[in-house]
């Protein structure tokens, strides 16, 4: 099953595997129609959801987590070895690598996501729900599910696949269901379509996506931003990069390598020792403000965390980090009227939807959002830009315009680092890269070095 | 030495109790997720509740009615948290606030202004020929309260760590959406829960009326509901720590009022409020010193929404 972000894929499965009840409708298994009055029911009835947040408890270990709700039981108290047998059971049985007495919370995210189909599969599912199962895995992880997946279908078991991604729909699926804004728009056989297809049917526009790499591009300038042995004692060891003026490096790897605190440490959120060079000016430790006085723009990985106050307005927002300079402020007050100007004119040349400044900025959709978020970044025309995880949650259409506004600023020269856990947007951005991995960088790869096999290996820690 | 020893366990048994109760009441409600600062107010209702119901039929029975009206008072704070998801602290301080309002007006218009009438108070068992031999003669003499405490203690650790309604628990407290995908009833469990601790913390407070003291006495608890918050806490949300950081507590009460009474003088330099807020301030100091190793269950104070997004 296909569809963009808020298409209704999540509520849909969500409603087959009990958690919501439908308002009207109908479900059917097996000929018999079913009426489920919470997930109980579902699991039953052979239905097994692995969630896209995974639905473990961290502390817990394997086999408690897979048992949890039938548990084993000897004289009433709960039988520990039994779970560990059964659960190592199911997992031989059909193919799983676990360790059913380690702690979930020590496992890696792909081996999370292994405990969360043997959790359906024990409970006897026949029916196995994944709703975007790849998305926080590497390519060889995520090829590995789809061989598991494979492998269940032909074992007699029905599988649904969520995804966005259409190329591994396309390998993994016999029929696709296509979603549109809560509605079915289509079915197809997966052999008699295409990518491009798909994508057409998911946005219902012709101008369907496909993020293009670019092409060769005129030479990058001078260094911008240097990086030398940067080292936070705790995630991040002795990373040294370059960004040049002009060009987009980006920075690959698993969630949780470190990634997070270096680009806290450039933004002046987290401290460390090394060099940090801005414009040939060392800046390490240096606080926010006075990075961005020097000219570094940031558009952080948590969006409500760090780059927006949701209760406050849009214009408001819009202001922050430049709130006391005009156009936002007039001597020691605010310039209401400059300010609701300025908003205005981003707004509408962003293409931020509603076009109201007065609207709380939490009431916006998540693409709106980010959009504004960058709109302000680029309105102060950074000469370096960091930027996390610029379009995660985003839908086709959002991820295709932040890819085009990244870009044209790049081309008016600015230096921007990327860092991304999505491995197909630092591929189709970036003009260099560098893998990190446990805190390490990679050697930096050049754009007709990108190989992605390679690179998973990389961000799996192979060399 | 000896006897000012045997005088420091004797009390701290006596004192433990009521502590050990509404300290394991904290720990059930908040394992489960719902934060419970409204120990004190439980403690209350279940203090007067059983002094109360002590005049007019025996005592065992009025105290477990005390657990019952405790647990009573918890269902508010369990439909406000759980049903209503509003601010779990704000609740619990709101129901104390009710629970000292309440009490006193009940306790004025019953009983007079400070106190209820004397009651028979629960039967105190000695250890026979024991209770001759110095040290062991400190353990004897108690009411059967101060053993169930350490047994509840016990028979607690247990039923979470080794019991399938345990690991539902800790599940709920820890990652409710995660329990309810796999069937568990987290509403259900959560009510039990925070219901369960009102008993145990009114047991908590029916100890105090009618085993410490023989009657219910205007300022009851006086503060030894928030002790077994921060006991909780100290203990690390386990039964068994909690049990141990409410002992200890106990054991610095023995202490204050043992410093009072031996050394009467004492009290001519060190003023007596000082002495009194000694075991708070010990609560202070030692949860300063734990800092931030204490390992809180992740989704407490999260309402579980089953349809939010």
């Amino acid at each position: 099953m296909v569809g963009e972000n808020g298409a209704g894929k999540s509520t849909l499965m969500n409603v087959l595997s009990g958690l919501y009840r439908p308002d009207a409708g109908e479900v059917w298994i097996d000929g018999t129609q079913v009426h489920f009055r919470g997930p109980g029911d579902a699991i039953r009835r052979g239905i097994g959801m692995v969630h896209q947040h995974f639905m473990l408890v961290p502390p817990l270990t394997v086999a408690e987590n897979v048992v949890l709700g039938r548990e084993p039981t000897r004289r009433g108290l709960l039988d520990l070895e039994a779970a560990v047998d059964q659960v190592g059971e199911t997992c031989r049985r059909f193919g799983f690598k676990l360790d059913p007495r380690a702690r979930v919370e020590d496992l890696s995210v792909g081996s999370q996501q292994k405990v969360e189909i043997v959790k359906a599969l024990h409970r006897g599912a026949q029916v196995l729900i994944l709703d975007e199962p790849t998305a926080v895995l590497t390519p060889q992880e995520a090829d590995e599910l789809v061989a598991v997946t494979r492998s269940l279908a032909a074992d007699g078991h029905t599988v649904v696949f969520i995804s966005h991604k259409l190329r591994e729909v396309l390998s993994v699926a016999e029929r696709i269901v296509v979603l549109r804004r809560g509605r079915k728009a289509a079915e197809v056989r997966a052999s008699e379509t295409t990518a491009e297809a798909l994508a057409e049917l998911m946005v219902g526009e012709s101008n369907a996506a496909k993020v293009a790499s670019q092409g060769a591009r005129a030479p990058a300038g001078p260094v911008a931003l240097r990086g030398e042995a940067i080292d936070d004692g705790v995630a991040v060891h002795g990373v040294s990069f370059t960004v040049r003026a002009g060009e987009i490096v980006g920075i690959a790897g698993v969630d949780g390598n470190g990634q997070r605190e270096l680009a806290e440490i450039l933004t002046g959120l987290r401290p460390a020792s090394g060099s940090l060079r801005l414009m040939d000016t060392e800046v390490l430790g240096a606080s926010p403000g006075e990075l961005r006085a020097r000219g570094l723009g940031h558009v952080p990985e948590d969006r409500l965390l760090r780059a927006i106050v949701g209760p406050m307005s849009v214009e408001e927002n819009l202001a922050l980090g430049r709130h006391g300079r005009p156009p936002f402020a007039r001597g020691p007050f605010i310039d209401f009227s400059g300010r609701r100007a300025h908003a205005a004119s981003l707004l509408e040349s962003w293409d931020v939807r509603p076009r109201d400044p007065s609207q709380r900025i939490a009431a916006l959709s998540g693409g709106n959002q980010q959009k504004a978020v960058l709109a302000r970044e680029l309105d102060a025309d950074p000469k370096v830009l960091v930027v996390v995880q610029p379009t995660r949650g985003l839908d086709i259409a959002a991820v295709r315009s932040v890819h085009e506004r990244l870009r044209a600023h790049r081309d008016r020269g600015a230096a921007i680092l990327l860092v991304s856990l999505d491995l197909d947007e630092v591929l189709a951005l970036s003009d260099r890269l560098y893998v990190i991995f446990g805190g390490r960088l990679s050697v930096e790869l050049a754009r007709e070095d990108f190989d992605e096999r390679r690179i998973g290996r990389m961000m799996l820690g192979a060399t | 030495m000896l006897e000012l020893l045997e005088a420091l366990v004797w009390s701290t048994l006596e004192f433990a109790p009521a502590l050990i109760f509404a300290a394991l009441g904290a720990v059930l409600s908040e394992r489960s997720g719902t934060v419970n600062v409204g120990v004190e107010g439980m403690m209350r209702v279940g203090a007067f509740a059983a002094a109360a119901f002590a005049l007019v039929m025996p005592t065992p029975l009025a105290v477990l009615l005390g657990m019952a009206a405790g647990a009573l008072f918890a269902a508010i704070h369990a439909v406000l948290c759980i049903s209503w998801r509003s601010d779990q602290v704000i609740s619990g301080m709101a129901l104390n606030l009710v629970a000292l309002a309440g009490i006193t007006f009940l306790l004025e218009s019953m009983f007079g202004p400070s106190t209820s009438p004397s009651i028979a108070q629960l039967g105190r068992s000695g250890f026979g020929p024991l209770a001759q031999v110095p040290l062991l003669r400190a353990l004897s003499g108690h009411t059967a309260l101060t053993w169930l405490a350490a047994v509840l203690a016990l028979a607690f650790h247990l039923v979470l760590g080794r019991t399938p309604v345990g690991l539902r628990i800790r599940a709920v407290g820890e990652k409710p959406s995660a329990a309810a995908t796999v069937g568990v009833d987290v509403i259900r469990l959560r009510y039990l829960c925070v219901i369960g601790s009102g008993a145990l913390a009114g047991l908590g407070g029916a100890a105090l009326s009618t085993a410490t003291l023989d009657r219910f006495e205007h300022n009851m608890p006086a503060g030894l509901g928030f002790m077994a918050v921060a006991a909780m806490v100290f203990g690390r949300w386990s039964p068994l720590g909690a049990f141990g950081a409410a002992a200890f507590f106990a054991f610095g009460r023995a202490v204050q009022i043992g410093l009072e009474s031996s050394f009467p003088s004492v009290s001519d330099v060190v003023p007596k409020g000082v002495l009194l807020a000694l075991p708070y301030f010990l609560t202070l100091v030692v949860l300063t010193l734990q800092g931030k190793k204490s390992r809180a269950p992740a989704a407490l104070g999260t309402p579980w929404e089953p349809e939010a997004r």
